[in-house]
C-alpha cells in the first residue's frame, strides 16, 4: 500500500499529509513533485492544502496543468482513490476532476478555526470507516472556499450522495452561522460520479491526534487504508 | 474581460458596493468585479489571434464554471517580442 502525495509550487501541507500517513497509520508514503508524470506506483493519490503556484490566476486554476497531472486524471479514470484537500480541491474542480469551482468566502474573510462536519455519505475510499451522519471537528484555513455550482449540479450532487461532508453545528444541524464561507447547501466536500474522487476543503490531516486538539481526522486515511484492502481483497 | 456569471455570487462586488453605499451614492447596485488580463501575442493575422485567445480563455484564463469572458484583439505597432 502506498499513499502518494503530490508536492506543487506553494504547497504547504505536504508535510502535514506525510505526517498523518506516517504517524496515524504508520505507512511510508511516496512525495511526488508536480513535473513526475507517473504517481511512481501509489495505490492512493493525495493532493495537499496550500498555495500552488501563489493561488495567481484562480486557486487551483495553473497546477491543474502540472505534469503529474495527467497521471492524475488517468488513475483517476481508471477508478483510483483521489483526495484533494483544500488547495487540493480547487485543483481537482479546476481541473473538472470534482463539479463546480471554490470562490472567495462569503465575507471575504481568510477563516482560519476549527469546524463541525457531518458525514454525508460513508461510501467512498476516503469515509468508509465513519459513521453515516458522524459528526467531526476538523480545521479549515482558506479564504477560497465557497462552494458554487449551477443549480442543476447541485441538485444531482444532493440526489446521488455526491455531497460527502456538510458544514453544521455542534448538534449536526445545518446553519447560516456554522457555514464559514457560504458555501451553497453548506457543503464542505464532494465526490466524482464514480465516487473515487473525493475533495474538502477542510483539513483532516492537521486533526490526527488529540494533541491538535482533535482525532476526527485520522479516519479519513484510515478509510483509504481499508478501501484499498477490501479493493486487494476482491483482486486477489 | 472575464466577469462572473451571472447567478455566480461575488462577494468583493457586494462589499464594494457597500462601500459605495456608505459613500453617499446612492442608485448603484449590481456591482460585479471580475479581471482584465492584457495580452501581446505574435500572431499571423487577427483571426489567428482570436482563435488563440479564444483558446487560451477556454483552457486557463476563464473558469467556464463561474466565469463568462470576452475579448477584443487589436494590431499594434511594437516591435516584435524578442527572446530575452
Amino acid at each position: 500500500m502506498r499513499f502518494g502525495i503530490v508536492r506543487f509550487p506553494g504547497s504547504n501541507c505536504d508535510f502535514d499529509c506525510e505526517r498523518a500517513v506516517r504517524s496515524g497509520l504508520g505507512e511510508v508514503p511516496v512525495i511526488l513533485w508536480h513535473k513526475e508524470e507517473s504517481l511512481l506506483g501509489a495505490d492512493i493519490v493525495l493532493l495537499p492544502g496550500g498555495f500552488s503556484y501563489g493561488d495567481h490566476l484562480r486557486a487551483g486554476a495553473i497546477a491543474r496543468f502540472s505534469p503529474i497531472m495527467k497521471a492524475v486524471r488517468a488513475f483517476a479514470a481508471a477508478g483510483g482513490p483521489v483526495l484533494g484537500i483544500c488547495n487540493g480541491f480547487q485543483i481537482l474542480c479546476e481541473a473538472h476532476l470534482l463539479p463546480g469551482a471554490l470562490i472567495r468566502n462569503r465575507g471575504l474573510r481568510f477563516r482560519c478555526h476549527s469546524v463541525y462536519l457531518r458525514v454525508e455519505s460513508t461510501v467512498t475510499p476516503f469515509t468508509g470507516e465513519y459513521g453515516e451522519r458522524q459528526i467531526l471537528c476538523l480545521p479549515i484555513a482558506h479564504g477560497e472556499g465557497q462552494y458554487v455550482a449551477d443549480a442543476d449540479t447541485i441538485d444531482e450532487l444532493e440526489r446521488d450522495s455526491r455531497v460527502i461532508f456538510r458544514y453544521v453545528d455542534r448538534a449536526g444541524e445545518t446553519t447560516t452561522d456554522s457555514n464559514p464561507n457560504g458555501s451553497l447547501r453548506g457543503i464542505a466536500g464532494v465526490c466524482s460520479a464514480k465516487r473515487n474522487v473525493v475533495g474538502l476543503m477542510p483539513h483532516p490531516e492537521r486533526a490526527i491526534s488529540q494533541l491538535l486538539g482533535s482525532a476526527d481526522g485520522l479516519g479519513v486515511f484510515q478509510s483509504a487504508v481499508a478501501a484499498l484492502a477490501s479493493l486487494e481483497g476482491v483482486a486477489s | 474581460m472575464i466577469r462572473p456569471r451571472p447567478g455566480i455570487l461575488n462577494p468583493e462586488g457586494q462589499t464594494i458596493e457597500r462601500a459605495l453605499r456608505d459613500l453617499g451614492y446612492a442608485g448603484i447596485e449590481g456591482v460585479r468585479v471580475g479581471r482584465t488580463i492584457g495580452l501581446r501575442i505574435e500572431a499571423a493575422d487577427l483571426t489567428n489571434c482570436e482563435q488563440l485567445v479564444r483558446e487560451a480563455c477556454e483552457r486557463l484564463l476563464a473558469n467556464p464554471v463561474i466565469e463568462d469572458f470576452e475579448f477584443h484583439v487589436s494590431e499594434v505597432s511594437n516591435p516584435p517580442l524578442v527572446a530575452g
